[in-house]
């Protein structure tokens, strides 16, 4: 799966987004993490085929979460359903 | 192919009717429009902008815009999903406008998506499996609104009367016999 990378001056944290890209609070998380500063890679299921679309559905079952979008998974292990913005400042430690 | 003017013109008398609002926020508005737009022209249907369409009618029918969990949302969180459609009180900055859950079932979600998630999901993956394939066994079925006299054909009734605003309580099963 090709993720892109958004580069930025806090990359603390390895932070990894599920997005839509017509979907409204995916836009919102990710200038949320621009205007933060903080650097992520986000991949856009709705762009991409079959394969790709079974990789991440997988990957969200597989850690818990229920499938929806934005899903933001952060250093590998703690995954956040939808823009929950108090919940990300905690976690990012901004 | 639709154009963004005609999207909007379809959401506001949509909303006009139906005692909503559009998201107050121009950029915001404009991005979903453009979603409903996109999801047009590439699936034929306006499908849901923040949900993932499995580009098969049947199966993103309960997310085509609007999709059957708008009432109930707004009713209850003052907002749709997408907070495309919101209440006169957000509308109004009364009430802020916050992301909201998802109702739609996880199990709608999964679809067919789940070869590779088997391993993980085996009961979900068999049970979403099922219940899609029962449901077009079953086929659909007839219900109205006991309070308006809506008619609607479907897999089960809606959240809440389009018409009338009645509870999915309030409908009933049309028999033909
Ligand atoms: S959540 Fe809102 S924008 Fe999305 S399909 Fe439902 S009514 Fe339309």
């Amino acid at each position: 799966m090709q993720t892109i990378t958004v580069p930025g001056k806090n990359s603390k944290h390895r932070v990894l987004l599920y997005a839509l890209s017509t979907c409204i609070w995916c836009k919102r998380v990710k200038s949320f993490l621009r205007e933060n500063g903080i650097e992520y890679d986000f991949f856009d299921v709705d762009l991409h085929g079959e394969k790709e679309r079974e990789e991440v559905t997988a990957d969200i079952l597989r850690r818990g979460g229920r499938l929806s979008y934005p899903t933001i998974i952060i250093d590998g292990e703690m995954l956040i359903t939808g823009f929950k913005e108090d919940k990300l400042r905690e976690v990012l430690e901004i | 192919m639709t154009t963004l003017e005609e999207v909007r013109q379809r959401v506001e008398s949509d909303a006009k009717s139906n005692g909503y609002y559009l998201n107050p926020d121009p950029e915001v508005l404009r991005h979903l429009l453009e979603g409903l737009r996109k999801n047009e022209e590439r699936y034929d249907y306006p499908s849901c902008p923040c949900r993932l369409a499995f580009e098969s009618f049947e199966l993103d029918r309960d997310i085509i815009c609007p999709c059957d969990y708008r009432d109930p949302d707004v009713d209850e969180y003052g907002s749709c999903y997408c907070s495309l459609f919101v209440s006169k009180d957000v509308f109004e900055g009364k009430i802020p406008l916050k992301p909201i859950p998802e109702r739609r079932p996880n199990e709608k979600q999964i679809g067919p998506h789940i070869k590779s998630a088997k391993a993980f999901t085996k009961t979900t993956a068999v049970k979403a499996t099922a219940s899609i394939r029962k449901s077009s066994e079953r086929g659909m079925k007839l219900f109205y609104c006991r309070q308006c006299g809506y008619v609607c054909f479907r897999e089960e009734p809606p959240y809440l009367c389009p018409i009338c605003k009645a509870k999915r309580e309030l409908f009933a099963e049309v028999t033909i016999s």
